[in-house]
């Protein structure tokens, strides 16, 4: 058993130590002691109590919670989440570092909310801790905190708004009123591309219009060699019609999609053309939209990459990568104009379509992974082959 | 698609006697699985040779049979039973080939029954070293470069050509048997001998060696249309190089990006679909720590002790699911038990961190090497849960019961710098250990990585535990200091230590400031849906979720920890039948137990399973929250009983007999006094503290006598002495293990050995059967032959014992069970040891007399009387069939192990023989434990002075059945004094061609060598014995146990055995 005596001769050694842990430099942390103190304060005037990562600003968000295990930095560099604070429901986040692995250029959430942020990032491609990248991005976060507790009580009342705030003088009286009138404003202008640009590539042309899109989806073309000329949001269906591309690519993107009033206009033009189209997620739901269909909040969204959808084609299931807070009503779709293709088999909702009498098929989920499985990688061959003239 | 209604009667094959690297995992498997199939109104018989198990018993299986395991058998079994299919992926390695071995003899065609749940093809594509190449060459999946080599000479070739050092893998083993890595050539040969004898088909693999690189694993479910997924992966805390069954493992993955985790995660499906597997599987992956290189090391086309350790991690019932494929149902269409709303063709998402540690037998073969290589050494494991790292490995570390519970539990500072950095660069169990000493001296991260290969991410949180140490140690207790050690948990009593205080302080400290535990719960959603299956673990620094349940009464029901030597799947055998007991008498039920193996912490045994570590700390926290009605310890093996007085000072009543009266009979001298007061003799002896006074009373009662510490399981540091010199070498060695307790020294009886289990209600007992050893007394009972019924004490002795018995449950108080066991010599009967609670022999008496005992212990407990239960008191009539219960041992896998039997328990496992004659009983048991005979008919013996007449006699009839006789000078001269031939040979230490070249040439079915008794046994036969052992030679150390093998070898046919369903008992 433990020696208490020759413990002690230990002391002095660890102090040594722990100066030795300082040279860990920035990816080291100094211990709990330095933080900040930090609140999440939700609508209903729950209150948890943590310690600040990131920025120490004050910002109100829509609180979401994503089940991934792995994938935090892809998460936090995913356009979809611009508008939102997301509470990643997996205790230890940061476990190795800041990779490569970005989605986009910067990281979109207005928050960032985990239980344990980790302080000693280890993975070959490791380039920084999360902590830094989450400064750096000046996005406030808070660490420490009941993450399970949090996602239960948005599972049982549904997604809410709620503030992240370093001020202990907190006034509830004062901040819930504003929590509750949040929306997410016009995110997709937000986080779209400037400016075309395109991705170089000797096969098939592809048109992708950025609502926000995850650079995988152009990476999952291109790799298929396709070239892929990215168009910013709100250009026009003509445009994009008059580059005559072999295919049309509509992206993933961030808030409600009935307030892209014009964007829906847009493709709806797209629609009557007789280009192959391939839509993801916000894309998806925009076809829709245009189409007659339409949408609706999901009680608290489905964020993960544990989400079985059933290809209804085979009856085959497949392990998706999801990230959103509306669905499509696939009752509200005439079904001469877009059969259902895919469903969810945990709650049903719809997870795509495929578009009568036109090379048009959309999915609710994300094919392009990143993070998650990559099992549906597959519907990127699909589009292709579309393109080149199959079904 | 639907289920396939052309199934209608299936065969399910267990996973036989627990041995290393095959153990409760398979019963929890094959129990679930079972469950699965009745309620799909399936008519299952179920074989399997190991009674202590769940699976066999009638309310599992419609027809159930506790026969061998070979192929004879089942071929026999299925045309008495006629199932239209046979279910082989849920009995491990075991099942699977005889599963192939029916499948290639062309038996399952000709007889029209279907393999389900997979195909000869796919295990043999999984499991052939060179056809498994070939598939991931296939698919583009990499393997380390390796051979499948089938001669010594062509693996030296090999391994010289892609360099040393190399891995060697037999084909068809269980646990890695005989494989290991070899840096040379000599060590080459000496491995790949001996792995090419192990491997079923004579086959090994020499592989790059890829030791250092990250191990993970994947499991993965697939059904018949091509769905995939995966339950869970893990990450193996000690990099490629040790068993994944001797790592520490952490789920899921710690250090993986998406994109690594994502690789391997769709290479799992590719390999899974392209096996055509249906049902589960484990993938097995090497991933260089640097790069995205990985490798796929192995595939396990069946459920695996890792698949129960995912299934416990993550709440995914991966057995239950197998089963409802392997029946024709898609993964959409088999709904998820725990969420109830959700389906099984989902991934399960922890919001928590699992780690296991694996408990290895190095307490019970001190000599034994500790290194952990590529063959496995661990006899069982625990599993913890926390919604932090720190926190899961703190509990995993007291969970183990081997008085550690914080990082400072081996002291390792006497070591200078380079001895400790040296002492890491070998895998060993303490390893972790060295690690924290090592931080505590300011070694680098990077060199203790450079030094390990164990990723720094861990180093780091072993860091953050030895930082805390220090702060508790150098600062002021404040209530935040005080939270942050507990959220790492902390135990009050090492919190105590470090700073000075009492574990009662700590303890009311904490419930001043508020903190005390929360339990969460394991969902398989992280949250995202409301669970209904209450499977707690607990944190602390969070909102509880554990609602206390009010109406029912409850009970705590303590299961028993790790599989370990002394302490098998027996006791949860027992803790699962006491607890179905209580439910049926209208209790709500609550486990608590860590062992992520067994049938008890699955999650719908109970009515609430708290997955947690068995000290009174954690127990006393379930109890707070829960505030149960009493507690039942006698079902839970030494791990449950040692709570028993912390439960009463929480004031938990203990259902059952007394604390006081278990202590009575582990105390000597109260229990002498009772003993006297009952008129029941015992071997004189005395209670001593140090080797002068064991002296004295040795001398006094005359050599040879046992000397042992008291208040220890499995006859832990129990021998026999017959010198003063033995005497002043185990006390030594017991005053290393068991400082606290007196020591026992007992005259030594050598007479029949006699075991009995009672139930008793206060004033009435049963006796279900008296139980005798085949070996004399002095070898552990639980690695004695013990046969049912008593065959050669007189009717007037069994009288005596239920006489004896009467009286003792009677001033014992004994409500529940009591285990006695005797020593007979002629008409005297001796008591040597009484434990009032449950024992080893409780599952196989219940099954082979069809007396449910533990199910009346139960019932007596809650205050019913025997008489108003049916049963006529006393001891139960005899039946008229024989059962034999045959130890396993697993001495193969432990290098440098003593293999000789004595006082201290050294079996892992049991199997049954059970037959209408006494001689195909025992030959069934023989066969069960794998001495599988004739085969080349040569056979050694080699036995001390006062066995040599008896030898005589049974080499006389070993010859007679065509045995030819080798022997040592000794042994062959007396044989050929009494007329047997014999031919003589060298002993070791003498010039070739000796002993050893003889073994060493796999001509040998058989050596009886029977050891010396006293210290001087260390030296003497202990090469022998350890070489046979490793080179696959059956070695008895009995003479009784030899007597018993010819008795049943000239009375069998391996072709026409009896078969017994026991559901019809």
């Amino acid at each position: 058993m433990y020696n208490r005596a020759v413990v002690h001769a230990h002391t002095a050694l660890f102090a040594e130590f722990q100066a030795d842990l300082q040279e860990f430099g920035a990816i080291f942390q100094k211990g709990t002691g330095e933080h900040m103190k930090a609140f999440l304060i939700l609508e209903d005037g729950t209150v948890f109590a943590g310690t600040s990562i990131g920025s120490a600003r004050d910002m109100i968000s829509e609180i979401v919670f994503n089940t991934s295990m792995t994938g935090y930095l892809e998460v936090l560099t995913d356009p979809s989440y611009a508008g939102q604070a997301v509470v990643m429901t997996y205790p230890l986040i940061g476990n190795y570092g800041v990779t490569p692995d970005m989605e986009s250029k910067k990281a979109w959430p207005d928050g960032y909310i985990v239980r344990e942020l980790s302080r000693m990032p280890s993975n070959f491609r490791c380039e920084g801790s999360l902590e830094d990248f989450l400064k750096e991005q000046d996005i406030p976060g808070i660490a420490g905190i009941d993450t399970r507790a949090l996602t239960k009580r948005l599972r049982e009342k549904g997604t809410m708004n709620g503030m992240i705030t370093t001020n202990e003088d907190y006034d509830l009286e004062e901040i819930l009123p504003r929590l509750k009138e949040y929306v997410i404003g016009d995110a997709v202008s937000e986080t779209t591309c400037r400016e075309r640009y395109v991705l170089e590539g000797s096969g098939l042309r592809v048109a992708l219009l950025d609502l926000g899109a995850k650079n995988n989806i152009a990476a999952s073309l291109n790799r298929r060699g396709c070239e892929v000329t990215v168009y910013p949001a709100d250009t026009s269906a003509d445009e994009i019609i008059r580059s005559k591309p072999d295919g049309i690519m509509l992206s993933n993107g961030p808030g409600d999609p009935e307030t892209n009033i014009s964007i829906i206009e847009e493709i709806g033009k797209l629609y009557q053309t007789d280009i192959p189209i391939f839509a993801i997620c916000l894309g998806h739901q925009l076809m829709a939209l245009a189409n007659g269909g339409k949408t609706y909040k999901l009680k608290y969204g489905h964020r993960g990459g544990n989400h079985p959808v059933k290809d209804l084609r085979d009856g085959r299931v497949y392990i998706s990568s999801q990230n959103h807070g509306y669905a499509v009503d696939a009752s509200s779709m005439d079904p001469a104009v877009a059969r259902e293709a895919f469903v969810n088999v945990n709650d049903g909702t719809n997870e795509g379509f495929e578009y009568a009498g036109k090379k048009i098929f959309t999915v609710q989920f994300h094919p392009e992974a990143c993070p998650g499985p990559q099992d549906s990688g597959y519907l990127f061959d699909r589009f292709v082959d579309m393109m080149k003239g199959g079904a | 698609m639907p289920r396939n209604h052309a199934i209608k009667k299936v065969l399910v094959i267990g996973s036989g006697p627990i041995v290393i690297g095959q153990a409760a995992e398979f019963d929890y498997a094959g129990t679930q699985a079972c469950r699965s199939l009745k309620e799909e109104g399936i008519e299952v018989v179920l074989l399997n040779s190991n009674p202590a198990t769940i699976m066999t018993d009638k309310d599992i299986a419609d027809h159930v049979y506790i026969e061998p395991l070979t192929a004879e058998v089942v071929e026999q079994l299925i045309i008495k039973e006629r199932p239209d299919s046979v279910l082989p992926t849920l009995g491990g390695q075991a099942a699977l080939n005889l599963a192939m071995e029916l499948e290639e003899n062309g038996f399952l065609r000709e007889h029209q029954v279907s393999l389900i749940g997979t195909t000869s093809e796919t295990i043999r594509k999984a499991e052939d070293r060179l056809e498994f190449k070939k598939t991931m060459e296939k698919i583009n999946e990499p393997c380390a470069a390796s051979l499948v080599v089938e001669t010594v000479e062509d693996g030296v070739r090999f391994a010289e050509e892609i360099g040393y050092p190399v891995v060697l893998r037999p084909a068809y083993t269980l646990g890695g048997s005989g494989g290991g890595i070899a840096d040379n050539r000599a060590k080459l040969m000496e491995i790949l001998e001996n792995g090419l004898r192990l491997s079923r088909v004579g086959q090994v693999l020499v592989e790059r060696c890829i030791a250092g690189w990250k191990e993970i694993e994947y499991e993965v479910m697939r059904d018949d249309r091509g769905n995939c997924i995966t339950v869970c992966n893990m990450e193996n805390i000690d990099p490629v190089g040790v068993h994944t069954g001797d790592s520490i493992v952490v789920a899921p993955s710690q250090t993986l990006g998406d994109k690594e985790y994502q690789m391997l995660r769709t290479s799992a499906l590719n390999i899974i679909s392209e096996l055509n597997i249906t049902g589960g599987c484990n993938v097995q992956y090497a991933l260089h720590p640097e790069t995205f290189e990985y490798c796929v090391i192995e595939v396990n086309p069946r459920v695996s002790r890792s698949s129960a350790l995912a299934s416990k991690a993550t709440g995914y019932p991966i057995a239950k699911v197998a089963a409802k494929i392997a029946l024709g149902y898609t993964l959409d269409e088999i709904r998820n038990a725990v969420t109830g709303k959700t389906y099984a063709s989902f991934e399960p998402m922890l919001d928590y961190c699992v780690v296991k540690i694996p408990r290895l037998p190095f307490d019970k073969f001190i000599s034994a090497k500790r290194t952990l290589t590529t063959q496995m050494k661990a006899t069982g494991e625990v599993m913890s849960i926390c919604d932090n790292f720190e926190g899961a490995l703190m509990k995993a570390i007291r969970s183990l019961e081997q008085h550690a519970d914080s990082l400072m539990s081996y002291d390792f500072s006497h070591l200078q710098r380079d001895e400790l950095l040296d002492e890491l660069a070998a895998v060993d169990d303490l390893r972790i250990f060295r690690i924290a000493e090592a931080l505590r001296r300011g070694i680098s991260y990077e060199e203790l990585h450079t030094v390990t290969k164990i990723d720094k991410w861990f180093i780091d949180k072993l860091a953050v535990l030895v930082e805390t140490e220090e702060k508790l140690r150098s600062c002021e207790l404040s209530e935040e200091l005080l939270r942050e050690a507990k959220r790492m948990e902390f135990p009050d009593k090492v919190i105590g230590e470090l700073t000075g205080k009492t574990e009662r302080q700590i303890h009311d400290l904490r419930h001043e400031y508020g903190i005390t535990a929360a339990y969460k719960m394991v969902d398989t959603c992280a949250a995202e849906f409301a669970a209904e299956t209450p499977y707690y673990y607990s944190v602390f620094g969070s909102e509880n979720e554990a609602v206390q349940s009010s109406g029912k009464k409850k009970v705590l029901v303590l299961g028993s920890g790790p599989i370990r030597i002394g302490q098998g799947i027996e006791f949860d055998f027992c803790s699962v039948h006491c607890t179905w007991a209580f439910a049926k008498e209208g209790y709500e039920t609550i486990i608590v137990n860590n062992n992520p193996e067994t049938v008890s912490t699955d999650f719908d045994i109970a009515d609430k399973l708290y997955f947690e570590p068995l000290t009174p700390e954690d127990v006393e926290s379930i109890v707070d929250l829960e505030k149960p009605d009493g507690a039942v310890v006698q079902f839970g093996g030494q791990t449950a009983i040692k709570l028993t007085e912390a439960l009463m000072q929480m004031g938990v009543p203990i259902l059952g007999t007394s604390a006081e009266d278990v202590d009575a009979a582990e105390d000597r001298e109260l229990f002498d006094k009772i003993l006297e007061e009952c008129g029941i003799p015992r071997p004189n002896g005395g209670t001593v503290y140090t080797a002068g006074e064991a002296k004295e009373v040795a001398s006094r009662l005359g050599y040879p006598v046992l000397v042992r510490p008291s208040y220890v399981l499995g006859g832990q540091g129990m021998q026999i002495a017959i010198n003063d010199h033995d005497i002043d070498e185990f006390i030594g060695i017991i005053n290393r293990i068991a400082q606290d307790h007196p020591i026992l020294v007992d005259k030594y009886l050598q007479g029949k050995e006699i075991e009995v289990d009672a139930v008793c209600d206060g004033d009435e007992i049963l006796i279900p059967g008296i139980m005798e050893h085949i070996e004399r007394a002095g070898i552990h009972s639980g690695d004695s032959i013990s046969v049912y019924p008593a065959q050669s004490i007189s009717e007037k002795t069994k009288r005596t014992i239920e006489e004896y018995t009467r009286r003792l449950a009677r001033s014992l108080h004994v409500i529940g069970l009591i285990n006695i066991q005797f020593i007979v010599c002629g008409e005297d009967v001796y008591v040597i040891e009484v434990n009032p609670r449950s024992s080893r022999t409780v599952p196989y008496i219940s099954k082979v007399t069809g007396i449910p005992i533990v199910l009346l212990a139960a019932k007596v407990i809650i205050g019913n009387k025997l008489k108003d239960l049916g049963y006529t008191p006393g001891l139960q009539a005899e039946a008229d069939y024989y059962a034999v219960k045959m130890p396993v041992f697993s001495f193969e896998k432990i290098r440098g192990a003593d293999i000789s039997l004595g006082p201290e328990m050294k079996s892992t496992g049991e199997c049954l023989g059970i037959a209408e004659t006494f001689d195909e009983a025992l030959y069934k048991a023989f066969l069960g434990a794998g001495i599988k005979l004739p085969r080349h008919k040569n056979m050694i013996i080699t036995v001390r002075g006062e066995d040599k007449e008896e030898a005589v006699e049974i080499g006389r009839r070993f010859q007679r059945i065509g045995y030819r006789i080798f022997a040592t000078e000794g042994t062959a001269e007396a044989l050929k004094a009494g007329g047997v031939k014999a031919n003589k040979v060298r002993k070791i230490e003498q010039e070739s061609p000796n002993l050893m070249d003889l073994i060493l040439g796999h001509k040998i079915d058989l050596v009886i060598d029977t050891p010396h008794q006293g210290a001087d046994r260390a030296r003497d036969g202990f090469v022998i014995r350890r070489n046979a052992i490793e080179t696959g030679v059956n070695v008895l150390t009995a003479i009784d146990t030899a007597r018993a093998l010819i008795t049943s070898l000239e009375n069998t046919d391996i072709r026409k055995l009896t078969l017994i369903d026991i559901a019809k008992i």
